[in-house]
């Protein structure tokens, strides 16, 4: 099976993808393992541009382009803002887990459901409908960004505008949970260390 | 001539797991979220995979929404922790029993 699936792959593809699947993979695992929530990001970049190197190497250069962008260059400095801004960019004990269960029950978990998965994707022979809804994806005029802006433009054109008010939404909201129960913005005349009037004390209620 | 679509399923799947297990077993609320986009990417993965494997660039265009709705979802979840923190003081979901009364 496996030289029937390393059949026609140039090594220059093989080599670019086993690469990029351990950087992804031991990005992924930093995630998981790191103490310190500023390296789980960090860690995070690495498995985003790992990633991206396996979207060229599908030939979806605007998508590698757009995750290099938006979520190495947004989201993760959106996560490293929120965790310099609380100061919880401390250490983390790992050793001390306070559910006995819960770590050997989510390995036995995942374990099934990655099994589950592999045996769908290996074993399965997927009947998978009409091909090219939405036109195709290979040797077309322009590349992947001209196929890709006609079939947003065009097939999805109604997904795509709401995707506009999506985001609207998501910016109101967080506008809204951002504010201060008192009503201004986190103006500078308020104290940010000082609970609105009608919060519990947050000392007393966190203290074990 | 790329590489069979199997192998970039099967690194999906394992990623997905990777942050599923992350997302089960860490307490901070950050990396939990970190843990999610992971495996948002999994999931992203896999359609750029099928995209190419069935030459439809339907695959690639649900990506390009899946990254909106990423960055909305990180918005508002990282609104949500910050709203939480000003009040409780913590970022660990075990300390997050407000619901339970």
């Amino acid at each position: 099976m496996l030289t029937s699936l390393l059949a026609a792959t140039t090594t220059v593809d093989a080599l670019t993808f086993a690469i990029a699947a351990a950087v992804v993979l031991s990005g992924s695992v930093g995630v998981v393992v790191a103490r310190n929530p500023v390296h789980s990001a960090l860690m995070l970049v690495m498995t985003l541009f790992g990633v991206a190197v396996l979207f060229v190497e599908q030939q979806a250069n605007f998508l590698a382009a757009v995750q290099v962008i938006v979520y190495a260059g947004a989201i993760v400095v959106l996560f490293l803002f929120v965790i310099m801004f609380l100061g919880v960019d401390r250490e983390e004990s790992l050793e001390k887990e306070p559910l006995r269960a819960q770590r050997p029950l989510a390995a036995g978990l995942i374990v099934l459901g990655l099994a589950g998965l592999l045996l769908m994707g290996f074993g399965a022979h997927w009947s998978v409908g009409a091909k090219s809804v939405a036109g195709p994806s290979r040797n077309q005029a322009g590349g992947d960004v001209a196929a890709l802006g006609k079939s947003v433009f065009t097939t999805y054109l109604f997904a795509f505008e709401i995707t506009s008010a999506l985001l609207v939404i998501a910016v109101v909201g967080a506008v809204v949970l951002a504010r201060r129960p008192g009503g201004v913005l986190g103006g500078a005349d308020s104290d940010p260390d000082e609970p609105a009037d009608d919060a519990p004390s947050p000392t007393e209620e966190v203290s074990p | 001539m790329s590489l069979s679509g199997v192998w970039y399923l099967g690194l999906a799947a394992v990623v997905f797991s990777i942050g599923a297990l992350g997302l089960l077993v860490r307490r901070n609320v950050l990396v939990m979220f970190m843990c999610v986009e992971l495996m948002l990417n999994a999931a992203n993965l896999t359609f750029v995979t099928f995209s190419r494997m069935l030459n439809d660039i339907g695959g690639q265009a649900l990506v390009f929404f899946t990254l909106v709705v990423a960055a909305a979802e990180v918005v508002v979840g990282l609104g949500i922790v910050v709203a939480i923190f000003r009040r409780r003081r913590t970022a660990t979901a075990d300390d997050f029993h407000i619901m339970r009364g």
